[in-house]
């Protein structure tokens, strides 16, 4: 960012000026502050008593500890799968890379019912491999499991959008250093490389979190909504918004906007250390729907 | 030749490269490849008449025409608040900045109940509307709002660093040469601008007609009015009726991407543009 002294004539008059950032912010603030806010004045409207009372009720505590499973299976296999990319195609160079480039953001590119449908014409009891899943005494979809298969799908591309750019960034000289010195494979990467992406991976895995904890249409449509068994946070909030129980609803709402403000939080710190450790280069169009296209020069 | 030095040098290619096939084939291209494969076992009459059924393309109507209003308002809106990120210092700026993801970090669930009940006709911004006649709540224009929220992020942080990396010198240059700063806006900025613009416009449109969450309870779902194309599919899925739900599907497959093969020829447009 460069801040540069200007003369007067180089930027608009004030007037123009203030007119720009009032609109500007007035914007901000009717699409973005006052939803926030609502979140939190709905959660709170009949009293802190009805507040706790929405959250520790079993269907809530039922549907956070699925939404936190389902998050913590989805997010460590995402980040294996995003390290084992960031290698491949971060440091090496082959045909075809930048085609494999494009299908890993695939996921950003399909509407998140589609996501989920996939999971249901797979699985599902009229799907190619449900009724043999069924007949050997599985379920996976409305149950537990397609709600992890949806949410990984969802979340997939976020860490291997991360690291892939940075390990390229970084190139290789290190790493061959290393390797003329006599280290190993995973020598190289626990000691080398890791080191260098750790920010990156960071950010990937807090972009990761939030999709996968916050994600709706797909885990939907693979749910089937069994309260207690089969919900998570935000389709329990959503039954309950459509149970005319507005005030839980938000209440269990606002753990998701907790979540939401973390995540803020965290991105721009975690953010500017990314921009100082590396600065990545863009390589295909999808990369700006992961939240990427800040640091992208 | 690089190659092949750096794959004698390096390990491990062989090895992530078969994790990273091997898992995106498991998680992503299988279950894509069903779609297509699914919708092959339709006729083609059953097909056609499930994607033209007057419904059905009511609802493509509908998710196409509030996405591009949605994005066309954000294109407008977001460029002003890149601009005021970019350019100018006010207080709290860093906070607005981290604000601006808040619909990337907001579940789509949480918007869509957090809209409706601001937008109902007993709302916070609906009553006032209301006196002037304006329904906005389980309206067309509802779908709209919520995807404005939705994609207000794509335009605000792809134009912010191309904003940040334009070149003073430009401006200064043709200051000193005697243009005003309105000749300066549309002779200079907006059209080293502008192939980010268009590229904001088409994530945040090709992201809106995807959108189910935060659509969903504000627009009423009211068939042939405010009944969104993703809803469709899920409603199909509801009454069992699994091919009608993938051949509209595959109608929105095709068109996301038609808009990514768009929105990549638009990147490398702007890249070229701006690479010397």
């Amino acid at each position: 960012m460069t801040t540069l002294p200007r003369t007067a004539r180089l930027t608009e008059p004030r007037p123009v000026r203030w007119a720009i950032l009032a609109i500007a912010l007035g914007f901000v603030a009717l699409f973005l502050v006052v939803p926030l806010a609502a979140v939190f004045a709905q959660a709170f409207a009949k009293g802190f008593e009805a507040y706790r009372a929405a959250i520790v009720e079993p269907d809530a505590v039922a549907a956070l500890k699925l939404t936190l499973l389902a998050a913590a299976v989805a997010v460590p296999l995402n980040v294996i799968f995003g390290l084992a990319a960031g290698w491949a195609l971060g440091k090496f160079q082959f045909r075809g890379r930048h085609f494999l480039l494009t299908l890993i953001d695939l996921p950003f590119a399909v509407s998140p019912v589609i996501s989920g449908l996939v999971f249901v014409l797979l699985f599902g009891r009229r799907g190619w491999l449900g009724p043999w899943i069924i007949d050997h005494g599985f379920q996976i979809v409305f149950a537990v499991p397609g709600i992890i298969l949806a949410t990984i799908f969802v979340s997939f591309p976020f860490v291997a959008r991360e690291v892939i750019p940075i390990m390229e960034a970084i190139g290789t000289e290190e790493e061959e250093a290393a390797r003329v010195l006599g280290a190993g494979g995973f020598q190289l990467f626990f000691r080398v490389t890791l080191p260098n992406i750790k920010w990156g991976l960071l950010y990937g895995v807090i972009l990761a979190n939030a999709r996968a904890m916050g994600e709706f249409g797909a885990v939907s449509v693979v749910s089937g909504h069994i309260r207690g068994l089969t919900n998570t946070l935000p389709l329990h909030v959503e039954i309950l918004y459509n149970e005319y129980n507005a005030q839980a609803a938000f209440a269990v709402a606002s753990l998701l906007g907790c979540l939401a403000i973390v995540t803020l939080i965290l991105k721009t710190v975690v953010e500017s250390r990314v921009q100082r450790s590396a600065r990545p280069a863009v390589h295909t169009a999808v990369e700006a729907m992961s939240w990427e296209s800040k640091s992208a020069v | 030749m690089t190659m092949r030095a750096q794959r004698r040098v390096l390990p491990g290619f062989g090895l992530t490269m078969g994790i990273t096939v091997l898992y995106l084939s498991l998680v992503v291209l299988i279950p894509l490849a069903t779609l297509p494969a699914r919708t092959m076992t339709m006729s083609w009459a059953e097909f056609r008449n499930t994607i033209t059924d007057p419904r059905v393309v009511a609802s493509y109507r509908l998710s196409l025409g509030a996405s591009f209003a949605a994005a066309a308002v954000n294109a407008i809106f977001g460029a002003l608040v890149a601009w005021v990120l970019a350019r100018y210092t006010f207080p709290g700026r860093r906070i607005v900045d981290a604000l601006i993801d808040l619909p990337f970090a907001l579940p789509t669930a949480v918007a869509g109940i957090v809209l409706t009940t601001l937008y109902a006709p007993t709302g916070w911004l609906g009553a006032p509307l209301e006196k002037y006649g304006i329904a906005v709540a389980f309206t067309p224009l509802g779908v709209a709002v919520a995807l404005i929220f939705i994609g207000l992020p794509f335009v605000v942080r792809t134009l912010q660093p191309v904003i940040e990396d334009l070149d003073p010198e430009l401006e200064e240059a043709a200051t000193s040469l005697g243009a005003s700063r309105a000749g300066v806006l549309f002779r200079i900025i907006l059209p080293n601008l502008f192939p980010a613009w268009l590229t904001g416009f088409a994530l945040a449109f090709a992201r809106a007609v995807g959108e189910y969450g935060s659509v969903v309870f504000i627009s009423g779902n009211m068939p042939m009015r405010t009944e969104i194309s993703p809803l469709l599919i899920v409603t199909k899925l509801e009454q069992y009726d699994y091919a009608g739900a993938t051949a509209i599907a595959l109608v929105m497959l095709v068109m996301s991407f038609v808009l990514l093969l768009a929105i990549n020829g638009l990147q490398s447009w702007a890249r070229r543009r701006v690479a010397p």
